[in-house]
């Protein structure tokens, strides 16, 4: 990476540029500069709706870039150490989906950990490819789900030799890695494609420490969620190819699903956001580390709480640790972590990133104070003293091992009934069960559901979690294939 | 030549006072920390350009903040005060013989530096032996604390800056810890009558409410805050401000004073309708 070259911002630079021109707009978007819509330029501001204007020659496009755009995803993949990237405004939904869709075709095999995000298991609906599922281990005391281990991986590889491609979480939600250098090795050997799913992984790009990146492991493509350790728009995320990869090819299978009208918040977003990480991202990272680091002494100090860390790295399922991720496992107080998730939003005004059966995760970044850590350790020290009980009767594994019938897209398109959920067993689901965050489906498509199944997604929905993807939205309900 | 400091009180009521000069103008990790002197109220410290204090009035709040916990308690021995850099409370506090042990813990260690260089009619209360200072977080430091103090006083800025921790439910919660079982917790409680800080004097007493038996309220008038009307927050979990006071006992004590007194004690805890209105709004339902 060139430091001087990342002085520029190509995208931010030509609409400052096109904004001092005063162009008079006889084009979309209506709202014409935000005079169109008198209330939400009071409620966005003038700077914003300004710049919220349509593809033009000055400003490049996004399905065709030629220009300022491809300039900046340039520089973008300069930053990351990539030989491609591209600016993506779907979200890392998008990212992940043009990411699979590129390497698989309809009854292509592909390998992946069970713990992925609910938006692969959709790709895999949109394309047709055959979900080889990984367990992922999980770590008994914590209940969270780990890495693959590379035994596993190399099982997998051998029985599937006619796989394409090797999908890898890199980290997971909870900051965990698999072994990505060797997992590439293997599957390159193989002949396989490895696609890191980086939604939670910007920061390794930039910050010193961390665990390797995707594109510096060897992985072909990576989905990187810019607007989430990387400061841009929410929605705004990055497409990363390695060297041979096909890039125009890859455009292209973005263009299909792709909007034709590509946000320029959301675009300059990106491009500001580079320059910002590729200039100081070191020291930004540092201090997100560091305060992280911090906060995890004091929740451990409080006594019961434990915030975890690199101590659990065991070299294979747990090959490396994400030191920025704030998780803390909170079981020893007698409460399930969605429920210190709630306690601390309702009665503390601390909104944090998610709970599940066991743990709660903060998420720390560049825009954390001290301050901020302080009240949320003086919070927790309080929930203990006010709400501590029995931990008799909590629930701690996270992880079901899925029985998989039938693809996702088969099922997703079969004919479909509607039974309760209670009396479903036996049957095989024809959608999505997914608790909101973490995003990470339950039950996928395909899968049948068991006792087990049935009581974990229970004991979650009574604990407070919140359940997502399924027709019926109370859940009393599931689709089962006919 | 015109020289004004100006405050906006809200955002269409400015408050200014003439100043002569500035005496200090300094910008610390925290908040920019200023001292004027004024012809008509003497020398003041304002951070974040908010007023802090002013040499003309700053007896009235330092009295009213110390003097009312410690005339209901019995017997108080050990005392934190949380915020308060300035020292004015720590020079209310001192004139009390029966206090052993001062605990004073300040985010910031440049505006106590300030103001024992600059304001020594305030920072005169660091001199006592008995003062322990910590310059630390006030929400980290009360964290570890229990069950060890007779008074707490919190003598925070607004919440909207550093003291931004000194106004939220948890901080409460860990005062309630740090107290004995017949400890007393005073803060200030900001002022009722703009819509603005109202709605912080609400959320500031449902958050102690949450975490103490009854919150009362008293009042004070102190002319260079906004609107001159400003309350104060007495929580404690054993006495009430007015019934277990003794006015005897303090009066014994022979402490001078130049607001406080015993009368005015009993008084300042009857409150105007729509303060009383503003409470019982966010207290919970019997």
């Amino acid at each position: 990476m060139n430091p001087n070259l990342h002085q520029r911002a190509p995208v931010a630079e030509a609409l400052a540029e096109f904004k001092q021109n005063r162009v008079v707009p006889f084009d979309v978007p209506g709202h014409k500069r935000g005079k169109g819509n008198r209330e939400l330029t009071a409620f966005l501001g003038e700077a914003c709706m300004a710049v919220d204007v349509n593809s033009m020659k000055p400003l490049d496009n996004l399905c065709h870039p030629v220009s300022v755009i491809k300039e900046a995803q340039e520089l973008a993949a300069d930053a990351f150490g990539a030989a491609h990237a591209f600016f993506m405004v779907g979200g890392t939904t998008s990212s992940v989906q043009a990411m699979i869709l590129a390497s698989c075709r309809a009854g292509d095999k592909i390998i992946l950990p069970r713990n992925v995000h609910r938006s692969v298991i959709n790709a895999l609906v949109l394309c047709g490819a055959v979900p080889i599922y990984i367990n992922p281990h999980t770590q008994p005391e914590l209940g969270i789900s780990l890495g693959m281990s590379l035994e596993d991986v190399e099982r997998s590889i051998n029985e599937h030799p006619d796989a394409v491609a090797i999908l890898v979480n890199n980290p997971t939600y909870y900051g965990i890695c698999s072994n990505l250098p060797a997992i590439v090795k293997l599957a390159h050997s193989r002949g396989m494609l490895v696609l890191t799913d980086e939604a939670h992984g910007t920061h390794f790009y930039f910050g010193e420490g961390m665990p390797i990146s995707g594109m510096a492991a060897g992985a072909d493509i990576s989905a990187i969620s810019m607007h989430k350790s990387g400061g841009s728009l929410t929605q705004s995320s990055l497409l990363l190819l390695n060297k041979g990869v096909d890039a125009d090819y890859v455009r292209q299978i973005i263009n299909l699903t792709q909007t034709t009208s590509g946000s320029y918040l959301l675009i300059s977003s990106l491009d500001l956001s580079r320059k910002n990480l590729a200039l100081n991202g070191r020291e930004i990272f540092k201090t997100v580390t560091n305060m992280a680091e911090y906060a995890r002494g004091e929740i451990n100090r409080i006594g019961d709480y434990y915030a975890f860390s690199k101590e659990l790295v065991n070299g294979d399922t747990i090959f490396d640790f994400d030191r920025t991720k704030l998780s803390v496992f909170t079981l020893d107080i007698g409460l399930a972590g969605i429920e210190v998730y709630d306690i601390l939003r309702d009665e503390y005004d601390i909104q944090i990133e998610f709970g599940d059966i066991a743990n709660i995760l903060a998420y720390l970044s560049i825009g954390d104070t001290r301050r901020g850590i302080e009240r949320l350790v003086g919070a927790l020290s309080e929930i203990r003293r006010i709400y501590k009980k029995s931990k008799k009767g909590m629930l701690s594994q996270e992880y079901v091992t899925p029985a998989v019938v039938t693809t996702p897209r088969d099922a997703f398109y079969s004919p479909a009934e509607t039974v309760p959920l209670k009396s479903s067993v036996g049957r095989v689901s024809a959608e999505f069960v997914t608790a909101y965050p973490p995003g990470i489906p339950l039950l996928a498509p395909g899968e049948q559901l068991t006792p087990e199944i049935i009581e974990h997604i229970e004991y979650s929905m009574e604990r407070g979690s919140y359940m997502t993807g399924t027709k019926d939205l109370t859940l009393k309900t599931i689709q089962v294939i006919k | 030549m015109e020289l004004w400091f100006s405050e906006m009180h809200t955002k269409d009521v400015k408050f200014s006072i003439r100043v002569d000069r500035q005496v200090v103008s300094i910008q610390s990790d925290f908040q920019r920390i200023d001292v004027f002197d004024s012809p008509e109220f003497g020398r003041f410290l304002t951070l974040d350009g908010y007023m802090m204090l002013t040499e003309k009035d700053e007896f009235i709040y330092h009295e009213m903040i110390v003097h009312v916990p410690m005339a209901v308690h019995p017997n108080p021995k050990r005392v934190l005060v949380v915020g308060a850099g300035d020292g004015g409370a720590l020079r209310e506090l001192c004139k009390y013989d029966c206090v052993e042990e001062i605990d004073l813990v300040e985010i910031d260690e440049m505006v106590v530096q300030i103001c024992k260089e600059h304001l020594l009619f305030t920072a005169c209360g660091f001199d006592d032996e008995r003062v322990k200072v910590y310059y630390e977080d006030g929400l980290k430091f009360i964290r570890d604390r229990e069950d060890i103090y007779d008074i707490i006083i919190v003598d925070s800025t607004d919440p909207f800056g550093p003291g931004e921790g000194l106004f939220a439910k948890e901080f409460y919660g860990n005062c309630y810890k740090a107290l004995k079982e017949d400890g007393i917790m005073v803060n200030q409680h900001e002022s009722p009558f703009y819509k603005a800080d109202a709605l912080v004097v609400q959320r500031t007493h449902k958050r102690i409410v949450q975490s103490f038996p009854p919150c009362r309220i008293y009042q004070a008038h102190i002319p260079t805050y906004p609107s001159g009307h400003w309350l104060f927050g007495f929580s404690s979990k054993k006495y009430h401000p007015v019934r277990d006071f003794k006015a005897k006992r303090w009066n014994a004590l022979g402490i001078e004073t130049r607001y406080y007194n015993a009368h005015l004690h009993s008084a300042s805890f009857a409150l105007p309708n729509y303060v009383e209105e503003l409470m019982k709004n966010v207290e919970p339902t019997e």
